[in-house]
């Protein structure tokens, strides 16, 4: 899951500002739409390997993980274009998609959620001309990324005991019995998240002028 | 020995009692038209104090009531001298609290970003921030999960994780609402050293009664009131005999 991604290491990739790291993604994936040939998105998938995995370090699980969560789509795309196009085309097609998703999780792996979250804010800092405080934006996303995780194993544990009590995991009767009590838990949990925040001290967060968010937080160990 | 004192009517000299613990002066709360607690008039001094009662009998109330979550009603809940009313933020610097579950407490996706939170929110230099953090960490023994994904630490370490936050902030005084709750036996053991371990005031809010041992005082919540306060021996004692005539 790319929420848990995050590998620590002393490399170079690790190092280099997030910032920057995204631009290079987008870079990237703006270069593959111009360059249209197999040949191109090979070179730039082997590229993509070899930062992930000599410059950056990072276990082959990591990548192979990614490329296999998106496996199905792979090859119905390459299906897709082999027999509307031909095999050549579906070929760059899907190694196009590979490499755009090897790329991400090479950033993402390399890059802390407090440093993607920083890079944010900086691009909502113009927002605060219209009353917006991109220090909230930051949060909000970062607690998302909490978050999710969360909800999940929620709706697990109401699917579980769902089904311990002959209920069926499937269809939309489940799908409606599923969604209601975790929408109540979602609210119960929401008011308790925001006293946790009060008293942490959420309101005490300085105006935003004064206030400049650290774009990492770099733990001695 | 009883610490309960009758209850004198909110006085402006509370206010110059700076450093003497926290005080609640003719406090009652209702939520709508059901009161939850009634005309509690206390001075909680005591470097351990227990809460125990009944599922709902208002003691996560009274918990929230110390650090200006929850605000009364009526009377006045002064920390230090200062009102929870209006002082709330000045208050909350000095009362950490601990929520009964740690996934409602930890708001950021790694370990180390949520210790960090609170210190970033009191305005910490980045260095002072990252120094404390790592301190505290390798304290609870969370040190090798500083960038692990918080979602997958156990129950045990996700209320370590849950403490460590709170700690990191330096409070005064510390409340705990059901901290052993959610826990197996040796989480729940670890965590009761912890509590036994730590400089600060600690008021704990729970239903386990094996927490309370060596604690200075422990305060019976019951509809409301408190009916008992006293010495941990004594004021259990008085809590079984009152939920044995349920």
């Amino acid at each position: 899951m790319t929420l848990a991604l995050y590998v620590p290491r002393a490399g170079v990739v690790h190092r280099l500002p997030a910032g920057v790291k995204l631009l290079a993604l987008a870079v990237l994936a703006a270069a593959l739409f111009v360059l249209p040939t197999p040949t191109a998105a090979g070179a730039a998938l082997l590229g993509t390997l070899a930062v992930g995995l000599v410059l950056a370090r990072l276990p082959v699980a990591v990548l192979a993980r990614q490329a296999w969560a998106v496996r199905w789509w792979l090859l119905a795309l390459f299906v897709v274009h082999a027999l509307t196009t031909d095999l050549r085309t579906g070929t760059h097609v899907a190694l196009r998609l590979l490499t755009l998703v090897l790329a991400a999780a090479v950033v993402t792996a390399t890059t802390r959620v407090s440093e993607m979250v920083a890079v944010v804010e900086w691009l909502c800092a113009p927002l605060r001309l219209v009353g917006v405080r991109p220090a909230r934006v930051g949060l909000a996303i970062a607690m998302a990324l909490r978050f999710i995780p969360v909800l999940v194993e929620r709706a697990d544990r109401i699917r579980e005991a769902q089904a311990a009590r002959g209920g069926s995991p499937r269809g939309v009767r489940a799908l409606r019995a599923t969604v209601a009590p975790l929408l109540v838990q979602v609210l119960q949990m929401a008011h308790d998240v925001s006293e946790a925040l009060d008293a942490r001290g959420a309101d005490d967060v300085p105006p935003p002028r004064r206030r400049r968010r650290s774009p990492a937080l770099e733990v001695p160990r | 020995m009883r610490f309960r004192r009758p209850g004198p009517a909110p006085a402006a000299d509370d206010v110059a009692d700076a450093g003497r613990g926290i005080m609640l002066r003719g406090v009652s709360h209702r939520y709508g038209d059901r009161g939850v607690l009634d005309g509690l008039d206390l001075t909680l001094t005591e470097a351990r104090i227990g809460v125990v009662g009944a599922n709902g009998s208002g003691k996560s109330t009274f918990a929230r009531l110390l650090n200006g979550l929850v605000v009364p009603s009526e009377g006045r809940v002064l920390v230090d001298g200062l009102d929870t009313r209006t002082q709330v933020r000045a208050v909350r610097r000095r009362v950490g609290f601990v929520f009964q579950d740690p996934d409602a407490q930890i708001v950021l996706p790694t370990v180390a970003e949520d210790v960090a939170y609170g210190l970033e929110n009191q305005g910490v230099p980045p260095d002072e921030r990252a120094a404390r953090v790592a301190e505290v960490l390798d304290r609870y023994g969370l040190a090798g999960h500083a960038d692990h994904p918080a979602h997958l630490l156990s129950g045990g370490q996700k209320q370590l994780l849950a403490i460590a936050g709170v700690l990191v902030m330096r409070p005064a005084r510390i409340v705990f609402d059901e901290p052993t709750t959610l826990l197996d036996l040796v989480n729940a053991r670890r965590v009761a050293e912890l509590i036994a371990g730590l400089e600060q005031q600690v008021v704990v809010v729970t239903h386990q009664l094996d927490l309370l041992d060596g604690f200075d005082r422990v305060l019976v919540v019951d509809r409301g009131r408190v009916v008992e306060d006293a010495a941990p021996g004594p004021a259990v004692a008085a809590y079984r005999a009152l939920m044995a005539d349920r």
